[in-house]
């Protein structure tokens, strides 16, 4: 079975194809950051709008770089949610409607999903059960995975998601939207004394987070520093520490309680550089095998969309002859793979 | 000929077939139910008729102004349905849409169309009804107060469309009573649409997937943060 999948719950405009025998085999990204960089966020009229624009031009990019062509595609997968609406409108309505005017069979996948298996695109991907850490702009959240479809949330953030708290942390430290990576960046020249933040709900049981506070406390020493570039940079350092160690403190004990021996990362925060090397370096030393997609399918795209939805399809799951767009969507309440 | 015409711009969801001059739709008032309801409303209409994609011509759609998302949803799923069968591609004005609807509807020859914009706004047409029974454009579109619009000096006009329901006092005032009839609930109808893209249509109109694009009038939809100082 040939998938081709479509992203486009947020800033990003995602196509890929993802053939069950030959693998990823073509994909296109469009990324809006520049658009929504000078409104220091996502205006998700203006993310919606761009879709339209851009959305058939990568359809036309990923099927030249998979050298096929339309007739070679027997199902079409697409985002339907969680994300903003009226992205997630646009790629649903062209995906369902390509499939309709074709007579092919057209699933959305929950995008969270999406990420979460991300790292099976990789040559060495992981086997069930594992436990994943998602961590993106949005979320922030650990799950247990029994199979496709089967999911225990763990714990989750009760306030911030961790992208998020990176996003706002580097914006008061006058970085450019979003700031997480370079936020990320910054940090390498820090001095890792300088400054020491709390690893919040660290030190009482449970497997919930939150870095409101931590964001409260970067910004608090910046306000008092003499906010000298070196300042900047020992901020961006204490802060990225403690999220850094408050995520693995957490991936830790989810390991524990699980009993699992397998660690997946997924999202955006999951690209960070530091998280990566500790992770790794620290559940190594535990005999845990620690995996992660390839950088660029940390972020959205439709790589992981055409993935998810092929192992679906693939079991017969399809749509309606509706447009399924769904802003809130909880992904325990997915059908499990039989 | 064979088109293939498609509305979700405003509360009204439709969809319409032209065989040869015959025209079969359908037609459901349901806000926030296009989503569910276009596909469904062409798949029945394609068996009714016992017709494929592939025996027409082309695909029309509204192409606004209107709700944002409607907007979106007909641009998007006339991409996608031309995408995936390779079919021309006729963008209609939703207002030149309301204007063939009242003249279809009450014989109207020159008709203002005014849909409710919000933000006290009205987006606004003025449009002429041609020899071959098609409403032309005779004003740019605008989205504008409707105090501020720019009203025709001369001629008997019909008002069309949900912005004269809201502002109809407002509206006819500088027309000085040549105001005919005013059709203050009317919705676009697919079936209307149909009737103006065949003319383009026609006239190798019609674009490629990739270039049928919405028309929303209103476009500053975004404030920049200023610069602090
Ligand atoms: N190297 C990095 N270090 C920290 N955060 C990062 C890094 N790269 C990306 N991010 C963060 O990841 C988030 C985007 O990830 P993504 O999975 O696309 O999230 P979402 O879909 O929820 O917006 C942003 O908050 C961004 O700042």
């Amino acid at each position: 079975m040939r998938v081709l999948g479509i992203e486009s719950s947020c800033d990003e405009t995602g196509v890929a194809i993802y053939d069950a025998e030959q693998g990823l085999i073509g994909e296109a990204l469009y990324s809006q950051v520049a658009l929504h960089a000078e409104y220091g966020g996502v205006v998700p009229e203006l993310a919606s709008r761009d879709h339209v624009r851009k959305l058939l031009p990568l359809l036309d990019e990923a099927l030249a770089d998979a050298d096929c062509d339309l007739a070679s595609i027997d199902a079409i997968a697409y985002t339907a949610g969680p994300g903003l609406m009226g992205a997630l409108l646009v790629g649903a309505s062209v995906a369902r409607s390509l499939a309709w005017s074709r007579g092919l069979p057209s699933l959305g996948v929950h995008h969270l999903e999406g990420h979460l298996l991300a790292s099976m695109l990789d040559d060495n991907p992981p086997e069930f059960p594992f436990v994943c850490l998602l961590v993106s702009g949005g979320h922030t959240q650990l799950f247990e995975v029994l199979a496709v479809g089967q999911y225990q949330l763990l714990g989750q953030s009760l306030d911030d998601a961790a992208g998020e708290a990176f996003d706002k942390t580097a914006k008061m430290l006058g970085l450019a939207y979003p700031g997480g990576p370079l936020l990320a960046k910054l940090a390498e020249s820090g001095e890792v004394d300088a400054y020491r933040f709390s690893r919040p709900m660290t030190n009482r049981p449970g497997l919930d987070f939150s870095f409101s506070g931590l964001k409260t406390q970067a910004i608090t020493t910046w306000k008092k520093s003499s906010q000298s570039a070196q300042c900047a940079a020992n901020v961006a350092c204490a802060f990225e520490e403690a999220v850094v160690d408050t995520l693995l403190i957490k991936c830790r004990r989810a390991l524990q309680q699980t009993g699992s021996q397998r660690l997946v990362i997924a999202g955006g925060v999951g690209a960070n550089r530091n998280l990566r090397q500790r992770l790794r370096a620290v559940l190594g030393k535990d005999q845990v095998e620690v995996f992660y997609p390839r950088i660029e399918f940390c972020t959205d795209n439709g790589a992981m969309i055409a993935y998810a939805g092929c192992l679906r399809l693939q079991a017969g799951q399809c749509d309606e002859l509706k447009i399924n767009a769904q802003p809130r969507w909880d992904m325990q309440s997915l059908p499990a793979l039989i | 000929m064979k088109l293939l015409a498609i509305d979700t711009t405003t509360e009204a969801c439709s969809a319409a077939l032209w065989l040869d001059g015959e025209v079969i739709f359908r037609y459901q008032v349901a806000p926030r139910e296009h989503g569910n309801l276009i596909l469904a409303m062409l798949d029945q209409l394609l068996a009714e008729a016992g017709v494929t994609l592939k025996q027409f011509d082309g695909l029309a759609f509204a192409r606004g102004p209107g709700a944002f998302t409607g907007v979106r949803i007909a641009t998007s799923v006339v991409q996608g349905i031309a995408y995936g069968v390779d079919l021309p591609v006729v963008a209609v004005s939703t207002l030149a849409t309301l204007a063939q609807r009242a003249y279809r509807e009450s014989g109207a020859k020159q008709v203002l169309s005014a849909i409710d914009a919000r933000m006290q706004e009205v987006y606004w047409g003025a449009y002429v009804l041609d020899e071959s029974a098609v409403m032309r454009s005779v004003a740019t579109e605008v989205v504008m107060k409707p105090e501020a619009l720019q009203m025709p000096k001369e001629g008997r006009w019909c008002g069309a469309g949900t912005g004269w329901g809201t502002y109809e006092a407002v509206l006819s005032a500088p027309l000085e009573g040549r105001l005919d009839r005013v059709l203050g609930a009317l919705l676009p109808h697919a079936q209307d649409l149909a009737a103006l893209a065949v003319v383009d249509l026609r006239a190798g109109k019609g674009v490629s997937a990739e270039n049928a694009l919405p028309v929303y009038l209103r476009d500053n939809v975004a404030q920049k943060p200023k610069p602090k100082t």
